[in-house]
């Protein structure tokens, strides 16, 4: 039997030692301020359980030096992950003095090099198993279970991270609500205005190039100016327009950051859907008008059916795009995870900007997969190569 | 000379080219035929290598082309390909100027090369030198393609498919032009090609592949004549045979002592042009002019059509 | 002819962006009616002309840096010998695509501290993405009829790269670069949150004292940076496609 030697493999041991041996695995701080102590596997960890991660890397590095099935590379990396998530928990308990509220305790360089180094193992496989979109969702939808059940089994409750969270419960949902609202609710208006407006650009060419350079150009707008620049005038429609700050319309707050979210959303979708629209084959249009549709007969049954899919692409960029700039709106009072970014950032207090960054990128990462995976079965659906 | 000696390519179990060998005698044209998955290009690529054979050998001109890197080896090789494979961010001159400059000639050479060889292609130097290959039309680009493969005066040029994208009227016209150039430099070429007509029309001897091996390797009259196997008479096409035969001849080699009336035949026309033009013209006869104008003979139709029988 | 009014403009754009820069005072009868009574109406606690300068040096230094790197690993994977991380490397930019750039900018200050730092490494991770990206794209879907006459023609590897993989690749690259510095021009303004000098000093010095012409000025400046270079980008990539032949 010959070993054979996979380069990925090679790269990724090299990240497992280096997390494994000579980073730290959890960092110790006497309170939330003060600069952190590195501790290694060795010491962060029980005894037997510290071994036994020392033991378990080194046959990883074994397993993935050498060519092996993709599958079993698959399971050992979501195993390991697995395992490395309730340790870091454990090794909290363990750092952490009994009585002790004020300490923190916190993943370190070597815990976040396995994490990453086994990640990779399992993204490396997932990349080459071609999971079907259904799987893909199914296997999200196993992560974030687990790591549901990991929050609540209080397993991790020992983290730094989650005792920022316990002192600020209430206020961390809120802002998700808003973070949420804020990402979905902008795009949600961008899809009802951009999806016309797309139509019309398509039918109209006169009309064409200049609203897309419009939108172009507002995008190169950076965010928190525009943010900024909504302040005035929606402070000023506040005040003079009846009615218009009982619904909620205030210089600073949501309102502009909603609206500016709106704007940044418009491109991606009409951009897309024009293009969607225009990659209809001709032939079926012609079969369309050949049988006697109506223009809207022929736009609501053969062209948008037949561009949903690209119109779902522009969808998923603005998603994504979404979550990440709603966090810029905690600059100008509008809240979302971004109010403990900027908090953290404010207080030197890193736990907090985790707090605020971790759910805006798993959510950012969760909207990539789950639209991905629409796309793909629309594209499968309307007979093209996905 | 190219002495290609059992060489052999597999990729996993399936063998592309089996144990395949044959000799390719200097300053001639050798055709490869056969149907697309039959090896014939495997087999022209490892002789410049750029598919490295599993086993055997191949000498050129009495070496092993293993004995220079392979980059080395194809900068003496011309490769010309269906497509043209022009490099779209280089001018005509640049493109002619490859493998010279790979090599690093002189400027002036290269320069004086460039312009032979668009002149020689009947593409003004001048015009045509400073443009970009999409500016050409296919035929053009087809040329510029063969002439940026004899740019650094090989004696051996590969060509695959290298009329394929062409229509019928600027292949005809195209095959022509190298069978010109072909005389001019004495060059040895070695065409793969799926097209019997073309085949018959350049080649001095004929390699007919199928599944990897050579079944039949001869001139063109002996494959009309004795095809080895069911499968070179079905790939000659039955019914074409006599007119194949005819068209391989020159009307110089048909040409009998008479006179005869009406538009003359140019003696370096094939015999199948000269019994077209007799058919269509309802004449038993045709005259027959050297390319001074001087009256050689003339060709008739009992004579072809003797010429065209099975030869005993 | 029909590039002549919007070149004009563009011009027009610089002049102005230019002389603001350098007299800002000139403009301030412009944003007067933008603020309250007493507050000044120009940017007054620094010079908008070294801000921008500091805010344009920060996003070339990481994009410069961006670049070497993406291109390379994107050479890298698009070689036999690095075959084996194409998949991977795929799915790490499109995972990479979804991290937001404010919390990669979070995230880079407990590994670097404040200042500067951060800064250079968010835009230069999230830079990487869309130039990986395009290089990838360019280097792994250029015509196989030319490749192979590369080959057959006698290049070594090296040429075949240098003398026609990477000038035909050139165009898709340089639209990745494009990109890139577009989203890092915006992504700078928040570097200011963590202390670097770009012109997001302006913007939120306005948004913390309430003053509407702050917050333009800055925004206008970077805005109509990013237009300008934007443009600049997508001429010079349609010179060189047309040369190409791409278009």
């Amino acid at each position: 039997m010959t070993f054979r030697i996979d380069k990925l493999g090679v790269v990724i041991a090299v990240l497992l030692a280096y997390g494994a041996f000579l980073a730290p695995f959890a960092n110790f701080r006497a309170n939330r301020i003060v600069p952190g102590e590195a501790r290694g596997i060795l010491e962060a960890l029980p005894v037997g359980l510290g071994a036994a991660l020392v033991g378990f890397t080194v046959i990883a590095i074994v397993v993935v030096v050498l060519k092996t099935p993709t599958v079993f590379r698959l399971l050992l990396g979501l195993a390991a992950l697995l395992a490395l998530a309730i340790l870091v928990g454990l090794s909290a308990g363990h750092l952490t003095p009994p009585e002790n509220t004020y300490a923190r305790v916190s993943p370190a360089s070597g815990f976040w090099l396995l994490s990453f180094a086994f990640a990779l193992v399992a993204a490396d496989a997932l990349a080459r198993l071609r999971l079907s979109p259904l799987a893909r969702v199914a296997l999200l939808a196993a992560v974030a279970a687990a790591a549901a059940g990991l929050l609540m089994s209080g397993a991790w409750d020992g983290l730094s991270i989650l005792k920022e969270y316990g002192s600020r419960a209430d206020s961390f949902w809120l802002e998700a609500g808003r973070h949420v609202v804020l990402a979905l609710g902008s795009l949600v208006a961008a899809t009802l205005v951009g999806l016309p407006l797309g139509v019309l650009c398509h039918r109209v060419e006169a009309l064409r190039a200049g609203v897309l350079n419009v939108l172009n150009i507002i995008q190169t707008i950076p965010s928190i100016a525009l943010f900024g620049l909504l302040i005035a005038p929606l402070g000023w429609i506040a005040v003079h327009v009846p009615g218009a700050a009982a619904l909620g319309i205030r210089g600073i707050g949501t309102a502009p950051a909603f609206i500016a979210l709106f704007l940044y959303s418009l491109l991606p979708v009409v951009a897309n859907t024009v293009v969607g629209l225009a990659g209809v084959p001709r032939e079926a249009n012609d079969a369309a008008r050949g049988i006697g549709m109506t223009d809207g007969q022929r736009l609501f049954r053969v062209e948008l059916p037949l561009a949903f899919p690209v119109i779902l692409t522009g969808i998923r960029i603005v998603l994504v795009q979404n979550i990440g700039l709603a966090t810029i709106a905690a600059l100008i009072g509008g809240g979302g995870f971004g109010v403990f970014v900027f908090q953290g950032i404010g207080q030197t207090a890193m736990d907090l900007v985790l707090l605020g960054a971790v759910p805006t990128v798993a959510l950012a990462f969760a909207a990539a997969i789950v639209l991905d995976a629409a796309t793909e079965l629309s594209n499968r659906k309307s007979g093209r190569a996905a | 000379m190219i002495e290609i000696d059992s060489i052999t390519k597999r990729y996993g179990e399936t063998a592309v080219v089996d144990s395949v060998s044959m000799t390719i005698a200097p300053h001639t044209i050798t055709v490869i035929v056969g149907t697309s998955g039959s090896g014939k290009t495997t087999l022209m690529r490892m002789i410049n290598r750029l598919v490295e054979p599993t086993s055997g050998t191949i000498l050129i001109d009495g070496a092993d082309n293993r004995s220079i890197p392979g980059y080395e080896l194809r900068r003496r090789i011309g490769y010309a390909i269906q497509g043209h494979g022009l490099f779209p961010h280089r001018t005509v001159a640049e493109n002619i100027a490859t493998v010279p400059t790979l090599l690093g000639w002189e400027k002036s050479r290269i320069a004086a090369k460039v312009k032979e060889l668009l002149s020689l292609f009947q593409l003004d130097p001048a015009a045509f030198g400073p443009r970009y290959p999409h500016e050409l039309s296919g035929g053009q680009q087809q040329r510029v393609g063969v002439a940026r493969a004899l740019a650094a005066e090989p004696n051996i040029l590969l060509m695959d498919e290298p009329f394929g994208a062409l229509d019928p009227v600027i292949r005809a016209k195209a095959q022509d032009d190298l069978l010109a150039i072909q005389k001019h430099f004495g060059t040895t070429i070695v065409l793969v090609t799926h097209d019997m007509e073309e085949a018959f029309h350049l080649a001095d001897r004929i390699a007919v592949m199928d599944k990897g091996r050579i079944v039949q390797y001869a001139a063109p009259e002996e494959m009309l004549v004795n095809p080895a196997t069911d499968f070179v008479e079905t790939l000659i096409g039955a019914g074409e045979r006599p007119f194949r035969l005819l068209s391989i001849g020159a009307v110089a080699e048909a040409a009998e002592a008479g006179e005869a009336e009406g538009e003359p035949i140019a003696a370096t026309s094939s015999q199948r042009d000269a019994l077209s033009a007799l058919l269509w013209s309802g004449r038993e006869a045709l005259p027959v002019v050297g390319a001074d104008g001087a009256r050689l003979g003339r060709v008739t139709l009992a004579g072809l059509a003797r010429r065209a029988a099975r030869p005993q | 002819m029909k590039r002549l009014l919007p070149n004009l403009l563009r011009l027009a754009a610089l002049l102005v962006l230019i002389a603001f820069l350098v007299q800002p005072a000139l403009f301030e009868p412009l944003l007067k009616p933008l603020v309250q009574a007493n507050a000044p109406a120009v940017y007054n606690q620094g010079s908008l002309l070294s801000l921008t300068l500091s805010h344009l040096a920060t996003v070339f230094a990481a994009t410069l840096a961006a670049t070497i790197v993406a291109v390379g690993l994107a050479i890298l994977v698009t070689r036999p010998i690095g075959a084996e991380f194409l998949p991977l490397s795929r799915s790490l930019v499109n995972i990479g695509q979804t991290f937001p750039p404010v919390a990669v900018l979070a995230l880079a200050v407990p590994a670097v501290g404040f200042g500067e730092k951060p800064t250079l490494i968010a835009l230069f991770l999230y830079g990487l993405l869309p130039i990986f990206e395009n290089a990838m794209t360019g280097l792994s879907t250029l015509p196989p009829a030319i490749t192979e006459a590369a080959r057959g023609t006698g290049m070594t590897a090296w040429q075949r790269l240098t003398r026609v993989e990477l000038p035909l690749a050139l165009p898709v690259i340089l639209a990745g670069i494009r990109l890139s510095v577009v989203i890092s021009l915006a992504t700078a303004t928040i570097g200011s949150t963590v202390a670097a000098k770009t012109l997001g000093e302006v913007i939120i010095a306005g948004l913390q004292s309430n003053n509407l012409a702050f917050v333009l000025q800055g925004g206008l400046v970077v805005a109509v940076l990013a237009v300008l270079i934007y443009d600049t980008f997508s001429a010079l990539e349609r010179v060189l496609s047309r040369r190409a032949g791409r278009i």
